[in-house]
């Protein structure tokens, strides 16, 4: 090696190799990205007599934010925010509740086979549809208001802390659960014992996070008729009051840090 | 060990007497809040129409089967747009989140007024729901798939840049010490250093929000921003129910084959 | 070549890393930096090429004052000071090439590094410096495949095609095992010989220290307690450095292994 006679050459070129190594492959899916962002860009419909039309609007919403009218005349707003964040708790709750007995079930080292897939099942559907759409229909069924905005999000939260919760359960360490259950205790005291130890602060973490969403999903709820401080938003922009729109927006925002504060601080509380 | 003194000698506790109070003041304060929501709630409903609800969810579902099949015809031109709404707004969103997350790291970001601004920028984003920026932007821009995809854009922003800003500030600093080392400058420091360490975290965000952002772009014709959305409100305005139902399992396969798309090409590029 | 003079170094805990270390390293001097953990080590060869900034002192290197260096002037210093790191510090998802030509960063410009365009004569010195580490056929392979003796090896030719006139070592053998460790500063030596460089290598293990450096330098709480020749250490002299203990083990062990070799 020390001998190398420095006459030897080395190459003078070096390129990087490629990220996709096949070369047809590679020009296969770059022209295929590259047709598709122009078709996709060419169904974009901008219409420019509209967009100028616009302009003035967006001018007069940025501008009513400074200041934003948080004491408008009806009170709405501070109505709207209370009657979103009941719904954001009790949904949260009752969400919760709701996806413990379906998160036991559906974790692979709980459950029997028919009661896991039953389960999964469950989250499979309430996860598809956005809250949004459940909501729709919760409001055909239980009439304008409140109520069904909670039950559309009491479902979309068991999609997802019911599936959060199944897989922290399978992630547990096998063997502290084993050497409870070495013990002689029984089902429920084996969960109580070793499953709810591991998942606990997790799961508390994840609840204040829930609430968070929940909260901004009660936003929007109300656009089609579920209460909360959607219905208070939509009917500001509809009647072009943008600085009341301006006001909920930066009451949302404002919550929303102070939900993620909470649960940065609550989840090192707890453990 | 806590323990309470009595006749028979000790006894065992989980917890002191203080603690105990502590936790029993907890719950009901919490209990006593969850009773008053529950209340404010049940003021605003109407009980004769939830008791009536399961009357009402079955003469739905009977008007909603079979599912008129021959309205696809008229969804295909929706869910392109949908896809296209969803594909375009996470491009969009991605490409502010790059700069916006570099800017709320710490440690590539060491000046506080900026880290600010771009934190802000990350949770005025985060904490208003795609919908709602649809409603507003459909006010300035008109309604239509330009609305939706830039409402998908901002909603997504501060989504990836949080997930991004965060994956940043977990870099191997010796890494970037040793690019420094040899001479570079900032910007070397940036492309050699930290961006190979973050770039398959970029990627996994970008294949995730593109992913949730197909449900989200789905419901928001709901307010006039284009996609399949409006064609779920006419149907849902006419009540045609064949049509939503069928409306429902487009919809239903089009999310079931994002979540297989993305997991095939996450599994591809990590 | 590489003089300090009562370098000190403040952390914003209050607490002294440095309490003022004068040093003297001349050319082609490979020095080793002994001493218990938190005694500096890391600290003084950082502040050598500023990735710690020194609170007063002065460092030089060839008569150039590199302290008050400004931010460019510095990067223009920093070209000449090859690192070598603890644990590799090799770019994990980058290639052994691209992280061997990092070292000429100083000397591209952005946009000719950014598509990785660097001139040919870097390439064939790339090469040539992965051959002599017996790596050259690994050149496309990614950092994070390698072992750990072969990573610290591309971490040396990074350093080398900065073409150096100092060598600042920190702890290269820190997480290799015994046998690779000792590989490892044995390249290092022949490669400081054949190249003329000046050397500081930070070292934990004070027998490697004994094997392959021509100087040692013992730092204790920030302040040279020793400085001289390998053979000069005697179980005093490490007790001073270390702390109470029975080195006479460790010191009949370098002995053994003067004679293995």
């Amino acid at each position: 090696m020390k001998n190398l006679s420095p006459t030897l050459n080395y190459p003078s070129i070096w390129k990087k190799a490629p990220f996709i190594k096949n070369d047809f492959l590679r020009w296969f899916l770059f022209i295929s990205v590259a047709l598709y962002l122009a078709a996709a860009l060419g169904t974009m419909d901008i219409n420019l007599e509209r967009i100028k039309e616009g302009l003035p609007r967006a001018q007069r919403f940025l501008d009513s934010f400074f200041p934003p009218n948080f004491s408008d005349n009806r009170g709405v707003v501070w109505e709207g925010i209370a009657e979103s964040i009941w719904m954001a708790i009790v949904s949260t709750v009752a969400g919760i509740a709701l996806s413990i007995p379906v998160g036991l079930g559906a974790a692979r080292n709980l459950a029997p086979a028919w009661v896991y897939l039953i389960c999964r099942g469950i989250i499979a559907a309430s996860r598809t549809f956005p809250e949004i759409i459940l909501a729709i229909f919760a409001v055909k069924l239980f009439g304008f208001g409140p109520f069904a905005g909670f039950v559309a999000l009491a479902l979309g939260t068991i999609g997802f802390y019911a599936k959060l919760l199944a897989e922290d359960i399978e992630n547990c360490n096998p063997s502290q659960a084993e050497a409870v259950k070495a013990t002689g205790a029984n089902w429920f005291q084996w969960v109580n014992y070793s499953i709810q130890p591991q998942v606990m602060p997790r799961m508390i973490g994840l609840s204040i996070y829930r609430l968070d969403i929940n909260f901004r999903e009660s936003a929007v709820v109300g656009i089609v008729g579920g209460g909360g401080i959607g219905a208070t938003l939509n009917t500001a922009f509809s009647r072009y009051e943008f600085d009341t729109a301006a006001a909920i927006l930066l009451i949302i925002i404002l919550i929303v840090m102070i939900l993620e504060y909470t649960s940065g601080f609550m989840r090192k509380w707890v453990q | 060990m806590p323990t309470n003194q009595t006749s028979g000698g000790e006894i065992w506790k989980q917890r002191t007497d203080k603690e105990q109070w502590i936790r029993w003041f907890f719950w009901l304060i919490s209990l006593s809040v969850i009773a008053y929501a529950w209340q404010m709630i049940s003021e605003k409903t109407i009980w004769f129409f939830v008791t009536d609800a399961p009357n009402q969810a079955a003469d739905i579902a009977a008007r909603m089967v079979p599912p008129k099949w021959s309205y696809i015809d008229q969804l295909w031109k929706p869910v392109w747009d949908t896809i296209n709404i969803a594909t375009l707004g996470t491009l969009i969103a991605m490409v502010i989140a790059g700069p916006v997350a570099f800017a709320a790291a710490r440690n590539t970001t060491p000046n506080i007024v900026v880290r600010t601004a771009a934190l802000f920028i990350i949770v005025s984003s985060r904490s208003v729901n795609s919908l709602i920026w649809a409603l507003i932007l459909v006010f300035i821009l008109g309604p239509g798939v330009l609305a939706g995809t830039i409402a998908i854009g901002l909603r997504s922003v501060g989504f990836c840049a949080k997930l991004i800003y965060e994956s940043i500030e977990e870099i191997d600093h010796t890494q970037v010490e040793a690019i420094e080392a040899t001479g570079a400058n900032g910007a070397q420091k940036m492309i050699f250093g930290i961006l190979p360490q973050v770039l398959p975290t970029i990627a996994g965000v970008a294949i995730y929000r593109w992913d949730i952002n197909i449900r989200e772009s789905t419901i928001l014709g709901l307010v006039g921003a284009g996609g399949i959305g409006l064609q779920l409100n006419g149907s849902l305005n006419t009540l045609a129910w064949t049509q939503v139902s069928m409306i429902l399992l487009v919809i239903l396969v089009t999310v079931f084959i994002s979540e297989w798309v993305s997991a095939k090409v996450r599994g591809a590029i990590i | 070549m590489l003089q300090l003079s009562e370098l000190k170094k403040r952390y914003d805990t209050g607490d002294y890393a440095l309490k003022g270390v004068s040093l003297e390293v001349p050319k082609g001097q490979v020095l080793a930096l002994i001493g218990p953990s938190g005694a500096g080590k890391s600290t003084l060869i950082r502040c050598v090429n500023r990735l710690v900034e020194p609170t007063s002192g002065s460092v030089k290197l060839k008569d150039m004052e590199l302290t008050g260096l400004s931010s460019s002037a510095l990067r223009r210093a920093r070209r000449k000071m090859g690192m070598i790191f603890q644990e590799y510090a090799l770019v994990e998802r980058l290639t052994v090439m691209e992280n061997v030509l990092s070292g000429r960063l100083g000397y591209v410009g952005f946009w000719r590094s950014y598509f990785r365009k660097f001139p040919s004569a870097d390439i064939q010195e790339a090469y040539r410096l992965l051959d002599r580490v017996g790596l050259k056929h690994m050149a496309d392979k990614r950092a994070d495949e390698l072992s750990g003796g072969q990573r610290q090896r591309v971490g040396i030719c990074r350093a080398l095609i900065q073409d150096p006139d100092v060598l600042l070592v920190d702890e290269p053998t820190a997480s290799l095992d015994p046998k690779t460790s000792r590989q490892i500063m044995r390249l290092i030596q022949e490669l400081c010989i054949e190249r003329g460089l000046t050397a500081i290598i930070n070292i934990h293990d004070v027998f490697l220290a004994q094997m392959f450096a021509q100087r040692v330098v013992g730092l204790e709480l920030g302040a040279v307690v020793y400085d001289g020749a390998p053979d000069g250490l005697t179980p005093d002299v490490l007790t001073r450095i270390y702390g109470e203990e029975d080195w006479s083990a460790t010191i009949k062990a370098a002995e053994d292994e003067e004679d293995e070799l």
